[in-house]
């Protein structure tokens, strides 16, 4: 194996490994941080070794082993051997035996715990969304900065500086290492769920930038989802999220043209939504049903992605379904998007003129006022009603507005389409 | 990006499905899954009955011709599969060294061609309206032939 090759292996053993890898080594040393750091020392150890050596059977329990013999001895160098570190010493020495016995079963998964209390711990609450966004990539994903860096167009340096701040954030508030119990359980995995959903939707529509979707961040998000749900089985909005990524995932392909131009869901070719991904995203709404969290905020959702999934062709579709469970929804999670959704949804089902009474209800909405999908909406039901010199307006506002170049575009020319159908005088 | 992991048996399996599979070994595989599972990169998997107890349409001359029962000359035939979701070759690389394959097994890793790797014309083709008459899962199953054959 070449050189090169040895380091494309390292980095495919670092993506799959370093989670757990930090997640074990943060229990040990009650610091994510430092865990981190000594996670990162073990990769270079490896990058030096492994190309002499080869790569190890069991590369994961390797860089473990080696991360921790890097943990006693920054420990026994460290000028804070009081009680405390001894006790932690004895603890990694004797996990050091744990981790022998554990190289047999190295395919059981004892880490399951470690890894929910990372989960939680790079979501914390007391982080910004951004801190946390950055975090989660970076010791759930196995990111590295450059990646996050790139995936959101945001320079290398600024995603550094906001880790290491997340980092110190974390040490400096002694942010117990574990998953809450009880009533802040449910307020937690909240947050957990929503910067997974935050890192989807950054793939799925991306709100700045050239490309319209970022597909890899997608995977990112649906994989993190994916091992949630194997950690947190019983949690039905988990699966909701799940179902609800898994839905949107299966329409990528049909979403953009070969032009890279977006292609809005009911002009989609429905035969290039994905089947697989439509299987597993029902099965996994029916398992949040079955968990008694058919009302939570993201299996709603999910059950109106559902609703399109299942319709063969957009005349198919079960408009007063969906204007149902955004009604519904938006009771459970009130909002003006979730309201604009609704507009849209009545729209369908009940016409135009009922869809635009909803919407003319939120155009003095503060949060939606530099929102670009409300002009467009309106503009939508404005031309459907033959209303076209407002609608052409309206699209211009939302051109206007839109961050997204490919979106612009759509904007602008479905104000030309309005300005060719207009009737002179 | 996703990946088929297929399991190429070291000769072909004979007889009932499940033939040569102990408990030992299935268990351990059971465990593979489940890390796949775990990890959440895997989409799909399946084992498949040996070739025993299928058949082989064959296009000799293009037209096709029915093979079934036993027969040898088809080495090769995957005793089972995954579908991954992962971030690159490589990692779908080191998921399958992972794998507790007996000696003489192999893991052919492929990766799952996507709308873009198709040349424009191509695209263009799939696109194309048609009337109306087939359902969509047959049309979509339709439109992805081209896309096995290279």
């Amino acid at each position: 194996m070449s050189v090169t090759d040895t380091h494309r292996t390292i980095d495919a053993v670092w993506r799959i490994e370093s989670a757990r890898l930090i997640a074990g080594l943060a229990r040990m040393l009650r610091d994510v941080g430092l865990a981190e750091e000594l996670a990162q020392d073990a990769l270079v150890v490896a990058l030096e070794q492994w190309p002499q050596t080869g790569v190890p059977d069991n590369p994961g329990a390797w860089l473990m082993t080696t991360a921790k013999h890097r943990a006693i001895d920054r420990l026994r160098r460290s000028k804070l051997l009081e009680r405390k570190h001894e006790q932690l010493m004895h603890e990694l020495e004797h996990e050091q035996e744990y981790a022998r016995s554990a190289d047999e079963a190295a395919l059981d998964d004892p880490f399951g715990d470690d890894l929910l209390r990372l989960i939680f711990t790079a979501c914390h609450p007391l982080l910004s969304m951004e801190a946390r966004v950055a975090l989660t990539l970076r010791l759930l994903g196995g990111l590295t900065t450059e990646e996050i860096a790139r995936a959101f167009l945001v320079p290398e340096p600024t995603i550094a500086q906001r880790i290491v701040r997340a980092k110190r954030s974390l040490a400096k508030a002694a942010v117990a290492y574990e998953v809450p119990r009880g009533d802040e359980l449910a307020e937690r995995l909240s947050s957990v769920l929503g910067v997974i959903y935050l890192i989807f939707n950054e793939g799925y529509s991306a709100t700045a930038g050239d490309d319209w979707m970022r597909p890899a961040l997608c995977e990112d998000a649906l994989r993190l989802g994916r091992v949630l749900a194997g950690l947190m089985p019983r949690e039905p909005e988990v699966h909701g999220l799940v179902a609800l990524m898994e839905l949107q995932a299966s329409r990528s392909r049909a979403r953009v043209d070969a032009r890279g131009e977006p292609i809005l869901l009911l002009e989609q070719d429905r035969a290039l939504w994905d089947r697989l991904l439509i299987r597993r995203g029902l099965a996994a709404l029916e398992r949040a049903g079955k968990l008694g969290g058919a009302l939570g905020p993201y299996a709603l959702q999910a059950a109106i992605a559902a609703c399109h999934a299942r319709a063969l062709t957009s005349e198919d579709t079960d408009w007063p379904g969906i204007a149902a469970l955004y009604a519904t929804l938006a009771q459970v999670m009130p909002s003006p998007i979730v309201e604009l959704n609704r507009a849209v949804a009545v729209g369908m089902a009940g016409g135009a003129a009922a869809g635009l009474e909803l919407v003319d209800a939120l155009v003095g909405e503060p949060s939606l006022r530099r929102y670009h999908l409300l002009p467009a909406v309106r503009g939508d039901l404005l031309a459907r009603l033959g209303r076209v010199d407002e609608a052409r307006r309206e699209f211009e506002r939302a051109a206007g507005l839109a961050m997204n170049r490919r979106e612009r575009e759509l904007m602008h020319r479905r104000a030309q389409a309005c300005g060719e159908n207009a009737s002179p005088g | 990006m996703r990946f088929m992991m297929w399991l190429i048996p070291a000769a072909d399996g004979d007889g009932a499905p499940g033939n040569g599979l102990d408990a030992d070994g299935v268990a351990t595989m059971a465990q593979y899954n489940e890390a796949l599972w775990r990890a959440g990169v895997l989409v799909a998997l399946d084992g498949l009955c040996p070739p025993s107890m299928g058949a082989r349409v064959f296009f000799a001359d293009g037209r096709p011709e029915l093979v079934d029962g036993p027969r040898s000359g088809t080495m090769g035939a995957p005793a089972g599969y995954w579908m991954i979701d992962v971030a690159s070759l490589d990692e779908a690389v080191a998921w399958a060294s992972r794998c507790p394959a007996a000696a003489g097994e192999a893991i052919e890793v492929q990766r799952v061609q996507e709308f873009a790797d198709l040349a424009a014309d191509v695209q263009q083709a799939l696109a194309r309206d048609d009337d109306g008459r087939v359902d969509d899962a047959s049309r979509d199953a339709l439109r992805r032939h081209p896309v096995g054959v290279s």
